[in-house]
């Protein structure tokens, strides 16, 4: 981090971001800062209520109120053929039958299914316009029994979220072969069992959502500003399946985006409603979230029960494993929502471990709920929490070192294929715990262990050897198992005529940096300044395709994809470079930022054929397009498979339960690292939010009412800076085999492993009072209870 | 979190000094200073966060002092001096000690609260040119980055005070 500033663009250098300059000077352009002459504004009237009828609505009061341009209902949205918002992964259960997939209408139809559901959106001159009159809105409510917790829906009896999903069953889904995990366990000489929750949450992303659209009558086009990850997947999702648009009259754009974490990819009701509203009123319609709304109407994160059992030898060898989980999907299905729980989460099991069997079943239930969807990690943390805890039980029942356990179960010969799905191309995961055993000094624990027994206060180390599944995805893997997207990337080359470069990705920066790494990549990969590159993204106009940025996909598929058309940059560059040098085309080399005649000083600098591309006064013309600009589409070969092994150690006050993190090392395997100040940042940010979650945040609802207790920054426990330890990172690098910059992704890694870890290091420090368990947060009164022996479940 | 002024409401002339120099509006009285900033003024440097005044975002200085502007009303602001995050670089664009300090630390990712964040700690640092780890530990716990893990923020307020003692 504090390596000293590089004028360079080498690749590994850390250089300073490009885009700093205009965040820090207040010239970041976020979408609420984008105003469009004629400007009107949205307000969305949401349902107080987590599960009710509407009876009848009457606009009259609201549309006489001052200002009011318009307010409109199902009933209009339905009147107008819109369809529902899709989901973009089909499931099939254990009997292969589909999903259920109940209608998700972006203004609700008859019947509201979660405090915050679209009702209503009012459109206004002013916001507060929109606002009071909102408040004249006359909706007559039947309210019907809500039910929230998972476990609960599926129970003979709950109210019922949607007639078409009997039993709020969506899919009961099963991956791995369950005889074979039965026969492991029938050998077993001992069976670790455990039940665990992964507490729900609520992204946060300190940049609320927000939409402003704008249809031209002129030609018939529209353009929505959004606060959004992957720009030409809402225009795919929101012209082919809800508003029926040409794909060519829309252009999405996704400016700067503060901050998404993955609650910004999915297509949300309001960025439909507004583009729907702003050719009916016929003037650009802006919407913001405000706070209360982002709590309600952000997809959540997590909130899955999970029993799991653990089969080993006597000597602590994985047997196999079989995790039975019941996952809540919130009211609707979300973009997303139904491979988080599935192919994000299941195919994650085996961890870095040889378990030859292992059997997953998901349960996953609809309840009066916000949606959930994939946050930050998306299914790869929940997958890591159940293995990690259980194998740190597994180790205390087995009596055996937590190290070593994993020691003797860590896959050592690669590629390996896993009996869940994956087949991993390489890792070194004993380099990466011995490396983060040294820098978290474990040797030197006993000594601090029993110097805090002196002060009365308890120490533990914790353990999460993790592994992760990137780089989202082989598009025909992916489709097979039912996504119904593709899943690669685009990029495109501008070379202009003096040589400097525009970068067009389909990747989306929203923090973490491309503008910077990706042109880092481009400099060197052309021997040009990294000022010479421009990197440009999140404008559907702009550039030729994207999926965007989630799953830590950007350098590993956005960054290959520019690789790629790279690749042809310089091929065409070698037959320019050829004319000009009167030279076979198979005799010209390029490098450092010059095309030379091998075993010669004729050379013509990259500049020069820029330029001749572009002048082409002496240029192949009969053989060769003048131009230099090129478009790749990368689809990945495989996954990628970032590991790594977090160390927690934490002291815990038995008298108050108060739990302080004293060290926090983490190592993580990312492949080859183009920027390591920007990859540090990824992983700083990332262990905040598993910290977060194992530390202080939890979505609460009202289990009668379904109200959303945890609904302001008052109630739902956001890490600060002083609930953070000072974190110890480092890396160990096996480039990844099959992409051609090596590169493995590190956006989620964070939030994946440290979880476990904070937990099995709070278990340790209190396994000597009889503590066997735990669950996240690990607020004081939690702790406190556990030493004392009672229930730990409270709210 | 978009506001505009309402035709149809009593409104007041606000005058204030933005960034030294002095800008008018009209507001109704119910506009927050933020909302004010950012619509009237066109001011959009300063970012809006949670509207009750516990993210930070919407931090800008008042009059000397560190106040969230989305719990301050635009009219609470009349006469008086308003400094943001567009006042913060010198008027040749060069970014000040604390500035630089954030993008050597890498202590901005999405920059949504970095506005607030800067407003903030430039403040202690003008009070308090020697600040100890818990006192910049202090400050930076009354925001909220979902993106740092704040290690970065700390160590550029930290940074930033000692080259600043060594320019004087």
């Amino acid at each position: 981090m504090n390596a000293p500033e590089k004028a360079q663009s080498a690749i590994g250098a850390s250089v300073r971001r490009k885009e700093d300059y205009r965040f820090l000077t207040g010239g970041g352009k976020y979408t609420d800062d984008v105003t469009l002459p004629g400007q009107s504004y949205a307000y969305f009237v949401r349902s107080p209520h987590a599960h009710a009828k509407i009876l009848k609505i009457n606009k009259s009061a609201a549309l006489k109120a001052p200002g009011v341009i318009a307010v409109y209902t199902g009933d209009d949205t339905a009147a107008d053929k819109m369809g529902g918002l899709p989901c973009g992964w089909l499931i099939k259960d254990v009997k292969g039958e589909p999903m259920k997939e109940p209608p998700h209408p972006p203004l609700a139809q008859g019947k509201v299914r979660h405090v915050g559901d679209q009702v209503a959106v009012i459109i206004a001159e002013t916001y507060n316009q929109a606002k009071d009159a909102a408040e004249l809105l006359e909706v007559d409510y039947d309210v019907l029994p809500a039910v929230v917790d998972a476990v609960e829906a599926l129970k003979p009896g709950a109210p019922q979220v949607h007639d078409g999903a009997p039993n709020n069953r969506c899919y009961l889904w099963s991956l791995g072969d369950k005889a074979a995990t039965d026969a492991a366990f029938a050998k077993a000489h001992h069976v670790t069992k455990i039940d665990i929750t992964n507490n729900r949450l609520i992204p946060n992303a300190i940049e609320p959502r927000a939409a402003l659209a704008h249809y031209n009558r002129a030609d018939e086009s529209y353009t929505l500003y959004v606060a959004n990850q992957n720009p030409h997947v809402e225009r795919l999702l929101m012209t082919a399946f809800v508003l029926g648009l040409p794909e060519h009259k829309v252009r999405v754009i996704a400016p700067d985006v503060g901050g998404g974490f993955g609650s910004k990819i999915f297509l949300y009701a309001e960025d439909v409603i507004v583009t729907w509203a702003s050719k009916k009123v016929n003037r650009p319609v802006k919407w913001t979230a405000d706070r209360s709304e982002a709590f309600l109407s952000d997809a959540h994160g997590r909130d899955h029960h999970t029993h799991a059992e653990l089969a080993m030898d006597k000597d602590g060898k994985f047997l196999g494993l079989r995790v039975k989980t019941i996952a809540n999907l919130g009211a609707y299905l979300s973009t997303f929502g139904s491979s988080v729980p599935t192919y994000l989460y299941g195919t994650l099991l085996a961890g870095q471990y040889t378990t030859p069997a292992i059997y997953v079943e998901v349960d996953a239930a609809f309840t009066n709920t916000t949606p959930v969807d994939a946050y930050r990690g998306a299914g790869r943390p929940e997958a890591t929490y159940v293995l990690e805890r259980i194998v740190s039980q597994a180790a205390r029942e087995m009596n055996l070192d937590q190290a070593e356990i994993r020691r003797r179960n860590f896959i050592t010969a690669f590629p390996y294929q896993t009996p869940v799905a994956l087949m991993y191309d390489i890792g070194d995961y004993k380099s990466c715990l011995d490396k983060a055993q040294k820098l978290a000094d474990v040797a030197g624990f006993p000594a601090r262990r029993a110097e805090a027994e002196k002060r009365g206060k308890k120490r533990g180390l914790g353990y999460s050897t993790y592994i992760e599944a990137c780089g989202l995805a082989p598009s025909n893997i992916a489709g097979a198992l039912g996504a119904r997207a593709g899943l690669f990337e685009a990029g495109e080359i501008r070379v202009h005529p003096t040589g400097s470069v525009t970068v067009f990705t389909g990747s989306h920066s929203h923090g973490q940096g491309h503008e910077t790494t990706f042109a880092q990549v481009v400099a060197a990969r052309l021997g040009i300044p990294v000022e010479s590159v421009d990197v440009v993204h999140g404008d559907t106009g702009r550039m030729p395709f994207g999926m965007g940025t989630y799953g830590s996909r950007s350098i590993a598929v956005g960054g290959a994809a520019i690789m790629k058309a790279l690749d042809k940059i310089e091929a065409k560059g070698k037959k320019i470079a050829a004319h000009l040098l009167e030279a076979a085309e198979s005799d010209i080399e390029f490098k450092d930022g010059k095309f030379t005649v091998a075993g010669t000083d004729k050379s013509v600098p990259f500049g020069g054929v820029a330029f001749s591309a572009y002048v082409p006064h002496n240029y192949p013309l009969d053989k060769l397009e003048p131009g230099l600009n090129e478009t790749a589409f990368y689809d990945p070969g495989n996954f990628t498979y970032p590991a790594g092994t977090h160390i927690a150690e934490v002291e815990v006050d038995p008298e108050t339960g108060v739990v302080q993190i004293v060290n926090f090392s983490a190592v993580d395997d990312f492949g080859n690292i183009i920027n390591p100040m920007i990859v540090e940042g990824q992983v700083h940010g990332g262990l905040a939010q598993g910290i977060g979650q194992a530390m202080l945040e939890n979505c609460v609802y009202d289990q009668e009412t379904g109200q959303l207790l945890t609904g302001s920054y008052m109630d739902y426990a956001m890490p600060r800076a002083a609930d953070l330890p000072s974190f110890k990172v480092d890396t160990h690098v096996t480039p990844c085999t099959h992409n051609p910059l090596g590169v493995k992704g590190c956006g989620e890694a964070g939030a994946i492993g440290s979880p476990p870890a904070v937990v099995n290091a709070v278990i340790d420090a209190l396994a000597p009072l009889g503590v066997k368990h735990l669950e996240m947060p690990l607020t004081p009164e939690r702790v406190w209870r556990a030493i004392q022996g009672k229930p730990t479940k409270v709210a | 979190m978009s506001r505009e002024p309402n035709e149809d409401s009593r409104r007041f002339l606000v005058k204030l000094t933005l960034n030294g120099k002095e800008r008018t509006g009209y507001c109704e009285p119910r506009t927050t200073l933020c909302d004010f900033l950012r619509h009237h003024l066109g001011a959009t440097g300063t970012h809006v966060g949670c509207e009750h005044g516990v993210c930070g975002a919407c931090t800008v200085n008042v009059d000397g002092k560190p106040v969230r502007s989305c719990l301050m009303f635009a009219f609470q602001a009349d006469g008086l001096q308003v400094n943001t995050v567009e006042g913060v670089a010198g008027e040749d664009g060069r970014l000040s000690a604390l500035q630089q300090a954030f993008r050597r630390h890498h202590a901005l990712q999405c920059g949504f609260c970095t506005p607030g964040m800067l407003i903030s700690c430039q403040d202690l640092l003008d009070r308090n040119p020697r600040p100890s780890r818990e006192e910049v530990l202090e400050v930076v716990s009354g925001h909220l980055c979902r993106c740092t893990g704040y290690v970065g923020i700390v160590n550029a307020v930290l940074d930033a005070a000692a080259r600043q003692r060594e320019l004087k």
